[in-house]
């Protein structure tokens, strides 16, 4: 575990009593409660709850955005203090540079580690193909449709060979039928990289079909109910989302979240991701 | 004619220039228009007929009144200089030597003023929009000077600086000082903070978060502030000129009164204004030049 090299294409997570809480006005609210879980190297796991039941915290603190309170989260055994390229994010809306074509989009990670313009634009072209872009890299984000964009951002991410990809309900603003294109395609590409993937959704089906795991949590505060190992063999197809298999486990995550008692007014998840930014933004110009 | 003629400026401006929203970030779940091209539709013809006859008819009911010495009680045209007046001074201006030297000082001046009050608004916007240290320590004194016009400066100017020329560049620089810091503050407050966080996230440190993401993220909002504070830089270089000055286009109306050549008020105004507007279009055509995704973006929302 010391030397950097050796564990360079791993990816294990581990969380220790973790807890982030959030100050809103006067209320405090506990957002994760004490989650502890350990994720193997290569795993695909989907975050599964209800919106408001700290998933995107979590996933902000996986990235390095926001920091606990208290326990401890490790990457390859050392602890997560700060955003890093080894931990890619991808959010619900993208975040492309709207001045940046899409091929300096996706070279951007490797333009901040110095890489030669033809290097990185060669590697930016690879990725781009393997999202199925080939052909739009002169493009700006704004003329591309909300999947593309958000194959861009995949790609982006991808582009540093990130030990983990953090992902934030990534097609939750999709149509359906992009949305079940998008499924796929993400499964392919991880085929081909086989990176750790931590996945937000609040969507049974879509964390059954991709998900190695699915971590159901609950809210208020959010803790991690129950663990569920997805057995079905892949490559999986529309033949494993009406098997009997998945039925059962669907079954399963719809009794323990309709279990949920409603809370008070939970501050929206994906808005608390980004509450130091922002504050720290706000503050900044008075 | 002063007023009417930067009305007119205005609108030409305006059409020109795509609105300004406040960075709108389209967020696309659409498909989009493949291209922005053809955004500049041309106009019908029939509108373009009605404005020019607009301009026709302007200038015919200047000339009858300035020809027939109108006096309307509140305003005289006695002593306005009709357009066949002012036709033979402007072809007199720009034959005589001294055109050269009205024109290059005024614009050697703009240009002093306007390039340091850029460069010094946009390195204090920045500083100001991403440090709070920066915030605090900056911008209490910047306020209490911002609301105090450049003209309001002359005076002290004058004192304050070895040579008239130094004060009349600092009187412009003053101008247009406070335009581009504005906007190049809200500009920077306008990034969408997500950005930030991936820019971050994909492994960007400080220096580089400035160059690749805040000032290409404020530079819409940079160009807006450019082409205002151009705008003001020549409003008050006139006005500088006007009591300062020895040569320049504000010298010149000003002088032309004091020896009662009235034409040459008319032609000095004209200049005044070509020359303002002008400087204009160019930086504004020089930042979209500086944007083009912001033209595409801009060209997208509006179809």
């Amino acid at each position: 575990m010391s030397d950097p090299h050796e564990i360079s294409r791993s990816g294990h997570i581990e969380s220790r009593d973790l807890s982030i809480g959030w100050r809103h006005g006067k209320e405090h609210f506990q957002a994760v409660d004490r989650v502890s879980f350990s994720i193997a190297a290569g795993q695909f796991v989907c975050l599964l709850g209800p919106s408001g039941c700290g998933k995107s915290t979590l996933l902000g603190a996986l990235a390095g955005h926001i920091r606990a309170a208290s326990g401890s989260l490790f990457l390859d055994g050392a602890a997560i203090l700060a955003p890093s390229p080894e931990r890619g994010l991808v959010f619900q809306h993208h975040t492309l540079f709207p001045w940046k074509k899409v091929i300096d989009n996706v070279a951007f990670g490797l333009k901040m580690k110095g890489v030669a313009r033809a290097e990185r634009r060669a590697r930016a072209r690879e990725l781009l193909d393997l999202v199925g872009l080939s052909g739009f890299e002169d493009k700006y984000p704004v003329q591309l449709s909300g999947g593309m964009q958000q194959r861009v951002e995949i790609a982006r991410v991808l582009i540093n060979q990130p030990r983990v990809l953090l992902m934030d309900e990534p097609f939750g603003a999709l149509d359906a039928q992009t949305r079940w294109i998008m499924q796929q395609l993400l499964l392919q590409v991880w085929a081909s990289i086989r990176t750790t993937i931590v996945f937000v959704t609040h969507d049974i089906d879509e964390a059954l079909f991709l998900a190695d795991r699915v971590l159901v949590m609950s809210h208020c505060p959010g803790r991690i109910r129950d663990d569920i190992p997805v057995p079905a063999a892949r490559p999986r197809g529309e033949a494993w989302l009406t098997s009997d298999g998945f039925i059962r486990l669907k079954r399963h995550c719809l009794d323990l979240i309709h279990d949920e008692r409603p809370c008070a007014n939970p501050p929206d998840g994906a808005d608390l991701a980004l509450q130091p930014a922002v504050s720290r933004l706000a503050e900044a110009l008075i | 004619m002063h007023g009417a003629h930067f009305s007119l400026a205005a609108t030409d401006t305006s059409l020109s220039a795509p609105a300004q929203d406040d960075g709108a970030s389209n967020d696309a779940d659409i498909d989009r228009p493949e291209t922005a091209k053809g955004k500049r539709a041309h106009l019908p013809f029939g509108r373009l007929f009605v404005r020019l006859l607009s301009l026709v008819v302007f200038v015919a009911l200047w000339q009858a009144a300035s020809g027939n010495r109108l006096h309307l009680g509140l305003v005289n045209f006695q002593n306005v200089p009709a357009p066949s007046e002012v036709v033979p001074a402007l072809r007199d201006l720009l034959q005589s030597p001294k055109i050269g030297a009205h024109v290059g000082s005024s614009l050697c001046r703009v240009f002093a003023g306007f390039v340091s009050a850029a460069l010094a608004g946009i390195a204090l916007g920045l500083m100001i929009g991403r440090s709070r240290w920066a915030a605090d320590l900056l911008q209490p004194p910047l306020e209490m000077l911002r609301p105090i016009p450049g003209v309001a400066w002359i005076p002290l100017a004058i004192l304050m600086f070895p040579s008239s020329e130094l004060s009349m560049v600092f009187i412009t620089f003053v101008g247009a000082l406070f335009p581009v810091l504005l906007n190049t503050i809200h500009g920077v407050s306008g990034i969408d903070p997500r950005l930030i966080a991936a820019a971050k996230s994909l492994g960007a440190g400080r220096l580089r978060l400035l160059t690749e993401v805040i000032a290409p993220g404020a530079a819409p909002s940079i160009v807006t502030g450019l082409s205002i504070g151009m705008g003001t830089s020549w409003f008050c270089l006139v006005t500088a000129e006007m009591i300062a000055g020895q040569y320049g286009i504000g010298y010149f109306t000003w002088e032309s009164y004091n020896l009662q050549s009235y034409a040459d008020i008319v032609v000095g105004m004209l200049f005044i204004g070509v020359f303002g507007m002008a400087s204009s279009v160019l930086v504004r055509k020089f930042g979209d030049l500086l944007t083009p995704w912001y033209q595409i973006g801009n060209a997208c929302g509006h179809e």
